[in-house]
């Protein structure tokens, strides 16, 4: 078999996990691809280098293809979101003053309901917040304006890299942020913060990564995309597996890749949340999700949530910005090239989100599959069809 | 009419040769080693262009003030390729990403590219030289060591516990420093 060199571009966190298992695994092998890992260390480092060619093919925040297809932030190319790599896995951390103001206050920190967490910090906050996030179009700046909508509460979001995003916190600069794993555990660690929420409190599945090319490299390279696609869903059904996950998390924990301790890595893997520096522990299903409830699958509805939420923020027109969001989730790509490798597919590219309390089985090409529950913490439903 | 350049490099030796490429076209430099509150003092210099290393992980925290809409905050705007693409290939190339204050003059830029640019293939070159050295030099010391322990413990000589490194990392496709190295350690627990 000819062996293709694919630069495949990340930024280390423990979402890059079905990229490194590719690797590792030997999935990228299967198909014959020679798999580079490049470690970037911000994003727009990785946004620069997958524009202009020193990689094939990147990790990225979901919203960022999408801000770029909608014009916004520089470079202005088009990229493929060929598949989700990550569901899920960031948390939200307070500042010890914030976090005992809050205990004193008697909340109990059940790190699940996001609605009793939101009133909790409106009550303990003694003046505007700054909350630290890692980009400005990031899954995080959205769902922390989604969450905070409509409280009582004056904040403002600053960009910090996650692995400064403890320092800040540590010296004041921020009073909360959002941050991937293994970040906020860090944080924990180090003491200087508590965890009060994961972001699946805030919306049960947001896609977090995505696998994002240029749409010219995928055009001009067809077969070369579908065996990258196929290298990293079974990566991702190897994820899936819990007596696989101390092996990923040694992975992981490697120096090339997002070089943090094993069991801290494991943590958000197995759901065994350490949320307080004192040590409360909590258990959270569906912390971080790579393959199940059809989890890789490029949602077009779920790109227009991100597009809708950033219109808003960003005073651009609403329909266009779905348009755009939904031309780049390539969904035809998705199904052309993983119906061989057995994934399941949905019968739609578009669903309703926020829609499912439940998982809930709904029709797929081979008959019946098992969606998992994608409710908002407010319980609103997003129609992309009618987003008003 | 002058320039104001903000450097963004916590290296000050490094900094410094920046400064020096670019002083001679009569441009105001600035330079920020800290990374603590970049925004707020970037905003405080006000400057028309902002150069930082491409790997700088508080390239982030100039993205979001690309997109602060107020226009008192002095956006730093765009990257540079809506100008130019070519030199914004170099640039990632050589290292550098640089953000300007929109409306500057492309040619403007382009000689304050064109420097950075050039200084910055410099350091890239040299800081893979100083690596491949250093590293060079760590497989030496461990090839050393490794070799004094099979001479010790197996009675060989020099040449002979070389021979052996280096005929088992070849049956397992491994480097003779690799091998080494998990001697090394292996050796360590043992003792």
């Amino acid at each position: 078999m000819m062996i293709d060199q694919l630069r495949v571009g990340f930024v280390p966190l423990l979402d890059m996990a079905p990229l490194a298992v590719a690797r590792e695994m030997g999935f990228a092998a299967e198909e014959g691809i020679a798999l580079d890992l490049i470690r970037a260390s911000s994003w727009s480092m990785l946004r620069d280098m997958l524009v202009f060619g020193q990689v094939e093919a990147a990790q990225m925040l979901a919203p960022v293809p999408i801000a770029m297809a909608m014009g916004l932030g520089g470079a202005a190319t088009r990229l493929d979101i060929l598949q989700v790599l990550s569901v899920n896995g960031d948390v939200i951390g307070l500042s010890q003053r914030l976090a005992t103001r809050m205990r004193a206050a008697g909340y109990g920190f059940d790190f699940h309901d996001a609605r009793a967490a939101r009133t909790a910090l409106v009550g303990a906050a003694e003046g505007p917040l700054r909350i630290g996030i890692p980009f400005p179009f990031s899954t995080h700046a959205e769902l922390v304006s989604y969450w905070l909508t409509g409280a009582e509460l004056e904040y403002e979001l600053a960009t910090i890299p996650p692995p400064q995003m403890v320092e800040a916190l540590a010296r004041g600069e921020i009073d909360a942020f959002c941050v991937g794993e293994p970040w906020g555990s860090v944080a924990v660690d180090a003491g200087v913060g508590t965890l009060v929420l994961p972001s699946r409190a805030i919306w049960a599945v947001a896609p977090e990564k995505v696998l994002a090319v240029r749409h010219d490299w995928s055009e001009a390279n067809p077969a070369l995309t579908g065996r990258l696609m196929r290298a990293v869903w079974r990566a991702a059904r190897w994820l899936h597996q819990s007596g696989n996950r101390g092996v990923a998390a040694d992975i992981l924990a490697r120096p090339d890749y997002v070089n943090a301790p094993v069991e801290v890595l494991e943590r958000a893997l197995s759901g065994n949340m350490v949320i307080s520096p004192a040590g409360d522990l909590r258990r959270v299903p569906d912390m971080i999700r790579f393959f199940e409830g059809a989890a890789s699958f490029p949602w077009r509805s779920q790109a227009a949530w991100f597009a809708a939420q950033m219109a808003d923020r960003f005073n651009l027109d609403r329909a266009a910005s779905i348009a755009a969001a939904s031309s780049i989730c390539r969904t035809d790509l998705y199904r052309r090239n993983l119906r061989s490798a057995g994934a399941d597919l949905p019968g739609a590219s578009e669903k309703l989100e926020g829609s499912l309390h439940h998982a809930t089985a709904v029709a797929s090409e081979q008959g019946q599959m098992i969606l998992s529950p994608d409710a908002f913490f407010d319980s609103r439903v997003f129609d992309l069809l009618a987003p008003h | 009419m002058k320039l104001r350049i903000v450097i963004v490099e916590p290296d000050l030796a490094r900094a410094r040769q920046v400064i020096e490429s670019l002083a001679p076209l009569g441009h105001d430099i600035t330079v920020i080693a800290e990374s603590a509150a970049l925004a707020r003092r970037v905003r405080e210099i006000a400057p028309d262009i902002v150069l930082i290393d491409m790997a700088d992980p508080s390239r982030d925290v100039l993205e979001e003030m690309a997109l602060a809409s107020d226009p008192l905050e002095r956006p730093v705007a765009f990257f540079v390729d809506r100008t130019d693409r070519d030199m914004t290939r170099q640039a990632i190339e050589a290292g550098v990403s640089a953000y300007v204050v929109a409306g500057l003059q492309p040619e403007r830029l382009a000689g304050v590219m064109d420097a950075a640019i050039a200084r910055f293939q410099m350091f890239r070159r040299m800081r893979t030289e100083l690596e491949t050295t250093r590293r060079a030099l760590e497989e030496r010391k461990v090839i050393d060591r490794a070799k004094g322990i099979l001479m010790k413990a197996r009675g060989i000589s020099e040449d002979d516990a070389y021979a052996l490194l280096r005929k088992t990392a070849m049956d397992q496709g491994r480097k003779v420093a690799e091998v080494a190295s998990a001697l090394v350690t292996a050796a360590g627990l043992l003792s």
